[in-house]
């Protein structure tokens, strides 16, 4: 009886969303999960069809736990149709019946992993890197032996800010780093910051923790909210003024400019202004060349670089503008890599029983790169960079990394 | 032609019919029951699915509500499988005369039913789409109740009491011996073949056509069919069924029945108890109507309109009243032998589904009495086939029960789950003539597409099984077709009208519907 209690306008549309459906069967065949496994019976199914058998007080499907949350079907849907929304609504509902297991609590907070990590940064990394050790995380929680996992790190991101003297400027923009630069690539957060510094940006770098997003997406939506309303207090203090906010993760992008009051009905006056200004940083990037206001100093870079464009990022419908930033870029050979999804959908990947799921859900992805043999993979995700090296081998980096190599970065 | 003899013959496979059957039977009385068409297609298969608390009659028709309060706490006991435990809700909508409200507590408890008055903040908290204007709330025991389901338990538990049940059996003839009502014959509508019956007592159960009926065994009963219309939400707008704490009129229930929320109705008196068409007129006000309870209403998806007839006897004898709501909705069991002269046949008149298995119970006292045989009544604590468990339905129960479906045995009718299986299992426990029937067993064609994606598969599959020739299947599958887009047509709006419009193109488009072979 309380499901509805919070979030209840924003929910209400989500759901009214169902009398669009037409049962054309678009998303089912462009759901990359239900091509590859019959324990998920396919978005219209566990989304439309199974919501309508959903408001007696309890779930009656456990399949809706096999959605990736990667977004497609919603993004396919020609009738608007808010099925991945329906479906992350139903999981919560579903956990919150019957409790969430402790690797999903676990891989639901990055930063409680980045904090144990970081002190003993070396040996987390060389037991992360042992076979027994990811054997017994198999089998006692649940993390495939084989699932990507990041590398931890020693310096920190919010470190090199406080030893980072910045430059003062008029144009200023708000900058929204999020757990995996802060606790395991903080050379992303650095290339970013030189990259806005390079083309005359002051960037306010605020203390910053979780946007919710893997909460939200193991189901622990009171948590989830919790943490999206105190980070758009953290980046925008009063909730006023016009800063833009540069986000340099997808899918934390995302959650701030639409999932947070869409899936989990959050709702504060910071978080609206805040969800108004986030930008992906290569949308932002690509308004300053419209504007004319791009330096393009470029150096060239001779390499081939294979790009992918991850759910989340297309999911923000906003194009592909890392593709056209990079395509600026003297000497580098660009391959666009026309597939749907690489598997990993945040933390899906990770688990056990979803590994070899995920992995088949990658296959045509991995197989392009393999076949293209690129030098670098590039790809806007971390999660989905993890999942692409850790299937391939391939090195694969975010794509403002390029950029920041032909500003003459090293 | 075939004869058959039998201690009760019982005309009218609806709610009243089967519910006399299964009274009859377990009473230890042979038991024929015949039905010109499928069970519950009539009135029992055409109206919300309200399990009555009582509440739309306490001030009104106070009789009534202390038989609906008495027979809805039965029917949890006996036929938990049918029911659905939504609970109900009285408000007062800035419309409704708050006066009224206090009539309606203290009529309520007169009746003895379970009424409780709840904060108006608690009542919005539980129901999140209700009018935030509603000024008070009175939380009672309305359910829904699955007609066909309710139907066919009490038919199968007749059928296991030794009784006959006869679908697509029209009377075409009552059996006569001077003063004496002595069977009828009737003709099965499928083979054209007669069947005669012979019966120490015939039953008119036969609801809004009983005059019909009557008429046939040559006396008259004066019911007059109310036509009511329906239209269905696309899915549930409210947990519990919301009722508006005024004087019945038209509009103001929302019944949330299966996936569907149901609201209703309207109350006109025809002629002909088959005249069911639905004007747009009406579907705009019982549309507007809702909105008044729920706002946003008119933007939910309209699934389908429909329209069922009263059963509804004017205590005076049938001549044309102020208004049929001043009628009271009880039920009058007309003894002919007494009454004409005409003994052998008793008529059940009035009454509604919630009171069905009280008018069976009257009903068969009265036959008992003419045939010098037969028990006591049992219904009251006699538990329905399929409700042994005593657990009420839940609306998710069909998509749990999905989950764990073979991946070999594939949906047929996605929008309620029907599957491969499902369909077999239906098909081989009764001959089945034409799909609707398949409808009212599994819902087949319910869903918010209506029969655009089912309808084919179902038809195409009974072909394959060999249950139907070519021009058998040909013509089931225009027929259904056609059915569904009868209560369509007319809210062919926003989401449906896409819907209907890919429906065609996949009727015409890619089967050629229209030319198919004869």
């Amino acid at each position: 009886m309380t499901e509805l209690a919070w979030g209840a306008e924003a929910w209400s549309e989500v759901r009214a969303s169902l009398d669009r459906c037409i049962k054309c069967t678009v998303c089912e065949t462009a759901c990359p999960v239900a091509a590859v496994t019959e324990l998920f019976p396919g978005p219209k199914t566990v989304g439309p069809q199974a919501e309508r058998f959903r408001t007696g007080g309890h779930s009656p499907d456990l399949s809706v736990d096999y959605c990736s949350g990667c977004g497609i079907c919603s993004r396919v849907c020609p009738q608007g149709v808010r099925i991945a929304e329906l479906n992350s609504r139903a999981r919560s509902e579903l956990k919150r019946e019957r409790g969430v297991p402790l690797r999903d609590q676990l891989v639901a907070r990055p930063g409680l992993l980045g904090r144990f990590g970081r002190p003993v940064a070396p040996l987390f990394n060389r037991a992360m890197a042992n076979s027994l050790v990811r054997w017994a995380g198999e089998r006692t929680i649940g993390i495939h032996r084989r699932a990507p996992v990041p590398r931890s790190t020693t310096r920190t991101f919010s470190h090199w800010v406080g030893h980072h003297a910045g430059t003062k400027s008029a144009r200023r923009v708000v900058y929204f780093h999020g757990c995996s630069t802060q606790w395991y690539e903080p050379h992303v957060g650095q290339k970013v910051t030189a990259i806005l510094e390079h083309n005359g940006y002051q960037v306010i770098i605020p203390k910053q923790d979780c946007c919710g997003l893997p909460l939200q997406s193991n189901g622990l939506f009171p948590a989830a909210r919790k943490a999206v309303t105190r980070l758009a207090r953290q980046l925008v203090p009063d909730a006023t003024g016009d800063l833009p906010v540069i986000s340099s993760s997808t899918s934390c992008g995302l959650m701030l400019k639409r999932e947070a009051r869409e899936i989990l009905g959050a709702d504060s006056p910071e978080l609206r202004s805040v969800s108004a200004r986030t930008y992906d940083i290569f949308e932002f990037l690509r308004e300053l060349h419209q504007r004319g206001e791009l330096r393009t100093d470029f150096k060239p870079v001779p390499l081939t670089v294979a790009y992918h464009a991850p759910c989340q990022q297309q999911n923000q419908l906003i194009g592909k503008p890392a593709l056209e930033i990079l395509r600026l870029i003297p000497g580098l050979r660009l391959v666009e890599l026309d597939r749907s999804c690489c598997g990993i959908a945040g933390t899906y990947g990770v688990k056990r029983e979803k590994y070899e799921i995920a992995m088949r859900v990658g296959k045509p992805l991995f197989t392009d790169i393999q076949a293209e043999g690129p030098d670098l993979v590039a790809c806007d995700s971390e999660t989905c960079r993890w999942q692409i090296s850790a299937a391939t081998g391939a090195t694969s980096v975010h794509p403002l990394e390029i950029l920041h190599r032909a500003y003459g970065g090293s | 032609m075939n004869t058959l003899d039998t201690d009760v013959l019982v005309i009218g496979g609806g709610s009243t019919g089967a519910g006399v059957a299964w009274d009859s039977a377990l009473r230890g009385l042979h038991v024929t029951l015949v039905d010109r068409q499928d069970f519950a297609t009539g009135t029992s298969g055409r109206f919300h699915g309200l399990l009555h608390s009582g509440g739309r009659y306490a001030v009104k028709d106070p009789g009534s509500a202390r038989e609906c309060a008495a027979e809805n706490r039965i029917l949890r006991q006996v036929a938990a499988d049918c029911i659905e435990d939504t609970g109900g809700l009285f408000v007062s909508t800035p419309e409704d005369d708050l006066e009224y409200a206090d009539r309606f507590l203290a009529a309520a408890r007169a009746a003895g039913m379970e009424v409780e008055e709840v904060p108006v903040g608690t009542a919005l908290r539980d129901e999140p789409r209700l009018n935030p204007k509603i000024r008070r709330a009175f939380r009672v025991q309305d359910g829904s109740i699955d007609s066909w389901k309710m139907v066919s338990a009490l038919l199968r538990g007749a059928e296991a009491h030794a009784a006959t049940v006869l679908p697509y059996h029209k009377v075409v003839e009552v059996l006569r011996h001077g003063d004496r009502v002595e069977g009828a014959v009737m003709e099965d509508q499928r083979t054209g073949q007669e069947v005669r019956v012979h019966a120490g007592c015939v039953v008119n159960a036969a609801g809004a056509w009983s005059g019909q009926v009557a008429r046939l065994a040559g006396c008259e009963v004066g019911v007059r069919p109310g036509k009511g219309v329906m239209v269905a939400i696309n899915h549930r707008l409210a947990r519990a069924v919301l009722n508006r704490c005024h004087l019945p009129s038209d509009g103001d229930i929302i019944v949330p029945v299966r996936t569907v929320s149901v609201i209703g109705t309207t109350d006109h008196p025809v002629a002909d108890p088959d005249d069911t068409e639905c004007s747009p007129e009406e579907v705009h006000q019982m549309i507007e109507a809702g909105e008044l309870l729920v706002p946003g209403f008119r933007e939910a998806r309209a699934l389908r309109v429909w329209a069922g007839s009263r059963p509804l006897l004017p205590k005076t004898g049938g001549s044309a009243g102020a208004g049929d709501r001043e009628v009271s909705r009880s039920h009058t069991v007309l003894d002919h032998g007494a009454r004409d002269g005409l003994e052998g046949l008793v008529t059940i008149a009035g009454g509604k589904f919630t009171t069905l298995r009280l008018m069976a119970e009257d009903t068969v006292d009265v036959v008992v009495r003419k045939l010098g045989r037969g028990s006591e009544c049992r219904t009251r604590t006699e538990v329905l086939p399929g409700s042994e468990s005593r657990h009420f339905y839940w609306i998710g129960n069909r998509q749990q029960e999905a989950e764990t479906d073979p991946p070999d045995d594939p949906l047929i009718c996605e929008c309620e789950l029907v599957s491969q299986h499902d369909l077999d299992t239906v098909v081989a426990r009764r001959p089945t003539w034409r799909l609707d029937d398949i409808r009212r067993a599994l819902r087949v064609g319910m869903g918010p597409c209506q029969g655009g994606f089912c309808a084919f598969r179902v038809a195409g599959m009974l072909h394959q099984e060999g249950r139907y020739g070519r021009a058998e299947a040909n013509s089931a599958l225009r027929e259904f077709v056609q059915e569904r887009w009868k209560g369509v047509k007319v809210i062919s709006w926003g989401a449906q009208a896409r819907q209907t419009r890919l429906d065609r193109w996949i009727f015409e488009g890619l089967y050629d519907l229209e030319h198919l072979p004869e």
